[in-house]
């Protein structure tokens, strides 16, 4: 990273790439096209090192209208109704402005679903910290985010319907902030984020251009350091009030028909947005920075170009339609300019007045080179595989309650009644209920959602440990009844100059692609987030691809939830339960182990495992169902008992396994079941069901009592009331935070 | 029988309220933006849940200058049915169209869970078919719902009947676990001398379909249907 030219810009392009612009334009850029183009040229908005990789996603699929390279993922709902989904990351101004930074994360991906011309309707989490047991800065990280992001999404009226948190040592200074927003609207109303006809205006909404966020993208693509704390006016400042306006506004100005393209502010400022909409229309833009609403009136051009302050949308507007729209944005009191109009000739051209400050062909500034980066396995993939397993505690009761109070096991209630999850009226199956969250949609059907990833295990084996997260998010669709149609994934890694961090993020998307493929599952969107280092501790974060996945439920008499509802209702696990230990919360946790063989995938099981628990709920024999992830088979067990409030009589010998150890069998978080309770009568019907698909499937226990007793030989291994089993879970956060709940 | 419901900058359960009126209640409703009041034609109005103004300053205190209010007043004055639910409530006690305050909660944080709520007076335009003594599941969301009035005027309200809505266990006791946020005497919403305007903090809108609720109950509709009910009557 050079300062010459410019010291007071921060380049962060490459003396390589600044060859390349010299080049295609013949001459030398100015002070303003340099910044427009580094920019554009930074990894956050050409993805110049990922690109090569993500190719390999499939992205075709029955239901999907829009993939990716849009500014959301959209699939058809059927009835005219359209479902968009996005996912966006505010790491590095999370870590320094946990508040602000979570905030206009949500801030972001909501304007991204509204670029499509569809309403949010739901947001969901997925949230990364070290340890707050023993971190003041971690539970200072966690207490704000959660914050943010309820001060933001209440006051904009979207539900924040679900989510999930992890927390392991490595996201100390990198907390991880993802948002997922979902939309709904209607086919005829979509709006691409493009300028096709020249003529028309382009029209500036939104909050006034200031100084934050300057250099924003140029910041997310850089490791932190002490020096971070500097770069605090790199974060923007949010205006949930101002959101909600343009919410209403611009869903009123998409409505008139006349708004031909769209497109939210976000990273990379005025200039993303201009040069991304002339690129996809094919056509030029010139704007007169003279026009924009500015906060500070001294702002150069280069900072106005550049900014990324909240709250602000680019509309191409239907020449001799202005004012119809206009007066819709004076109508919410919003701030507006016509700053320029679309070109035939395809050059973004920036001016002052008559003034001409900027002038460059658009695929100059588009088309970022592409950088191919090395990779090669990280050393230590090979080494923690074979670490020596641990001695079997003896207690097992006592090693469960301690899983059951680990941070990223225990009961979130604390987080999400921070969050309002009902307003929209649409929230079905909520927080807390079951791995996925049910929202209903207008045309009677519904959607089900969740967020899932795991760092621990993409530490050990990044293929797997992708393909698992996904798999892990497919089986809580389908706990819900859901059929899975369609993922967003969000790839967060360490510097993709490091080729081991290359290797991973590599490995990692070549996981879910091939879990996509095999499912039929397509990928309609996605990020990617490096340089989430640090480099004071000098390491980066454990590998961390996310995924959001959505299904439809075609009719409500198909939800299920996770509690068994019934006393003397059978429990039953359906998929084979391996000795697979390495990244589990119990190796993790419990010993404060890391090492050993993670879980694999087995795309044809997990195939047959959707097949039989979706055919299982449909015909009316799975009365409650719950995945079996992060801390195994004893914690889905225990958690569906606290859900249900009933007991549970296990026989543990009964379960399908290759484990030879009770704590494995226990504990292990193998891929490719289900925990499932159901009416004794219906019991043979399942079970036939699982062996005609060739899934193994045991009946082992009954709900029953007040305790969760998980017995092993004739011997109790596990004997818990259902109070001591509850206290654990649920006083685990209130309670690191310095709260009694 | 038309119902309004004010639209202020910031409201955010009008469209839910609009849902529940139009699609489950089916009764007449519309929107109405704040700032180009209509009431006349209308005979009843409801303040949604929201926002309002970003809650800057004070949650409600901004919109109780908002145009529409002279008319939300004037309403209020003829004795027609004004409810405000959670942010409207708040609207409606800066206003001075109800009396007390909304403050902070004693948690300090927000708060969005289901909580049952027991139905103290049913002699309102909003609570007619009710018995008195009922329980209602019905969902919280609110950072300043703690509701507070001095002493004086606290029995003021017992001895006028204007509490209308109290915060109670399942078996009907206004125990401290049943508060969520900390209201004096666990009090959830009020109403004028009157009881043609009242205010609650829980949303009645969100709890009118079996579907939305952890119960399969819709406890709240019936807070819609005494509205309409009492019209019919007036």
């Amino acid at each position: 990273m050079t300062k010459k030219e410019n010291p007071e810009l921060q380049l962060g392009l490459t003396e390589g790439e600044k060859r390349t612009l010299r080049k295609r334009l013949g001459r030398e850029p100015n002070a303003l096209e340099w910044a427009m183009v580094d920019a554009e040229w930074s990894e956050h908005c050409s993805y110049k090192s990922s690109k090569p990789v993500l190719k390999q996603l499939p992205t075709k699929g029955r239901y999907v209208l829009l993939g990716p390279g849009f500014d959301a993922g959209a699939i058809d709902a059927g009835d005219g109704y359209v479902v968009t989904i996005h996912i966006e990351s505010h790491n590095h101004p999370s870590a320094i402005d946990p508040y602000g930074g979570s905030a206009t994360g949500i801030g972001g991906v909501i304007r991204d679903i509204l670029s499509i011309g569809t309403r949010p309707i739901a947001l969901l989490d997925s949230l990364r910290f070290g340890d707050i047991r023993s971190s003041a800065n971690s539970r200072w990280l966690f207490k704000n985010v959660v914050r943010g992001i309820s001060d933001y999404g209440n006051c904009i009226g979207v539900p924040t319907v679900g989510g999930e948190v992890g927390f392991d040592p490595s996201f100390e200074k990198n907390c991880l902030v993802d948002v997922v927003c979902i939309g709904l609207g209607k086919k005829e109303n979509m709006v691409l984020a493009e300028a096709r006809n020249s003529g028309d205006s382009v029209i500036l909404m939104g909050g006034s251009t200031g100084r934050d966020g300057i250099h924003g993208v140029t910041f997310a693509s850089k490791v932190l350091s002490d020096e971070s704390e500097n770069e605090r006016s790199a974060v923007q400042i949010p205006s949930p009030f101002v959101k909600k306006l343009i919410i209403e506004a611009t869903l009123e100005a998409v409505a008139t028909g006349h708004v031909k393209g769209l497109k939210d502010l976000g990273g990379g400022g005025l200039t993303c947005g201009i040069s991304e909409m002339a690129h996809e229309g094919k056509r030029g833009i010139d704007v007169d920075v003279s026009r924009i609403p500015l906060r500070e009136s001294d702002m150069s051009a280069v900072e106005t170009l550049i900014s990324e302050s909240q709250e602000r949308m680019l509309f191409v507007v239907e020449h001799g339609y202005e004012s119809e729209i206009e007066k819709i944005f004076d109508k919410y009191d919003i701030l507006h300019a016509n700053i320029g109009r679309v070109t035939e000739k395809d050059y973004l051209v920036v001016k002052k007045g008559e003034a001409i400050l900027a002038d460059m062909p658009v695929e100059t500034v588009t088309e970022a080179p592409i950088i191919q980066r090395s990779a090669s396995k990280p050393r230590h993939i090979d080494t923690l595989r074979g670490v020596a397993p641990p001695q079997q505690p003896l207690d097992l009761s006592e090693t469960l309650l301690t899983l059951l109070a680990s941070p990223t096991i225990a009961s979130k209630r604390w987080i999400y009644e921070q969050y309002d999850h009902e307003v929209g009226v649409r929230t079905v199956v909520k927080p807390g209920q079951s791995g996925a969250s049910v929202l209903r949609l207008d045309n009677g059907k519904l959607l089900a959602i969740t967020v899932d990833g795991n760092p621990k295990h993409c530490y050990l084996d990044p293929y797997h440990g992708a393909a698992g997260g996904l798999a892990e998010a497919c089986r809580n669709i389908i706990s819900v009844g859901g059929e899975p149609v369609a993922m967003v994934d969000h790839c967060q890694f360490g510097d993709p100059g490091d080729p081991e961090v290359f290797w991973t993020f590599s490995e990692s998307v070549r996981g879910m692609s091939d879990y996509g493929r095999e499912l039929g599952l397509p990928c309609v969107g996605g990020k990617v987030s490096f340089y989430n280092e640090d480099v004071a501790a000098g390491s980066a974060i454990k590998p961390s691809p996310i995924v959001a996945v959505i299904g439809l439920i075609e009719d409500a008499s198909h939800i299920r939830r996770a509690a068994p509802r019934n006393e003397g209702d059978r429990i039953v696990i359906i998929g084979n339960t391996k000795p697979e230990m390495g990244g589990s919360e119990y190796y993790e946790y419990v010993h404060k182990l890391t090492g050993g063989e993670a879980p694999k995938v087995d795309f044809a099981a997990e195939k047959r495992l959707w097949k039989t628990v979706l055919e299982g709920i449909r015909k009316g024999l799975i009365d409650a169902a719950s995945d079996c992830s992060e801390g195994g088979l004893a914690v889905a067990l225990a958690e569906m008992t606290i859900a249900g409030g009933r007991g549970v009589q296990i026989d543990i010998d009964a379960v399908p396994s290759t484990c030879k150890r009770l704590d494995d069998l226990l504990f292990s978080e193998s891929h490719g079941r289900l925990v499932v309770s159901v009416a004794e009568k219906h019991v043979k019907s399942l079970v036939e069901l699982a062996e005609r698909n060739g899934v193994p499937c045991g009946v082992i226990g009954v709900v029953k009592g007040n305790s969760l007793i998980i017995k092993s030989g004739g011997r109790e291994a596990v004997s818990l009331s259902l109070k001591n089993v509850r206290e654990s879970w649920s006083e685990a956060i209130p309670s690191y935070m310095g709260e009694k709940q | 029988m038309k119902v309004a419901i004010a639209v202020f900058p910031g409201s955010n359960c009008d469209r839910d309220t609009l849902h529940v009126l139009r699609n489950v209640v089916k009764t007449d409703a519309d929107l109405l933006w704040h700032r180009e009041p209509d009431l006349d034609r209308y005979d009843a109005v409801i303040l949604p849940g929201g926002f309002s103004y970003g809650d800057y300053l004070r949650a409600g205190v901004i919109g109780a200058f908002s145009p529409i209010l002279k008319q939300v007043r004037e309403m209020a004055r003829e004795g027609k049915p004004v409810l405000g639910i959670c942010n409207g409530f708040q609207i409606l006690v800066e206003s001075g169209l109800l009396p007390g305050a909304l403050m902070t909660n004693l948690s300090l944080k927000f708060v969005c869970k289901w909580a049952i709520v027991k139905v103290e007076s049913s002699r309102t335009a909003f609570t007619g078919l009710f018995e008195e003594g009922a329980l209602l599941n019905m969902p919280v969301a609110h950072q300043q719902g703690r509701f507070f009035i001095d002493e004086k005027e606290l029995k003021r309200l017992v001895d006028n009947d204007q509490i209308v809505f109290s915060y109670s266990d399942a078996a009907g006791r206004k125990s401290e676990e049943a508060n969520p946020n900390g209201s004096l005497a666990n009090i959830a919403g009020i109403c004028n001398r009157e009881g043609n305007v009242v205010g609650l903090m829980p949303h009645p809108e969100r709890a009118s379909e079996p579907i939305l609720s952890p119960f399969q109950s819709q406890d709240g509709l019936l807070i819609f249907r005494s509205m309409l009910n009492h019209l019919k009557n007036a």
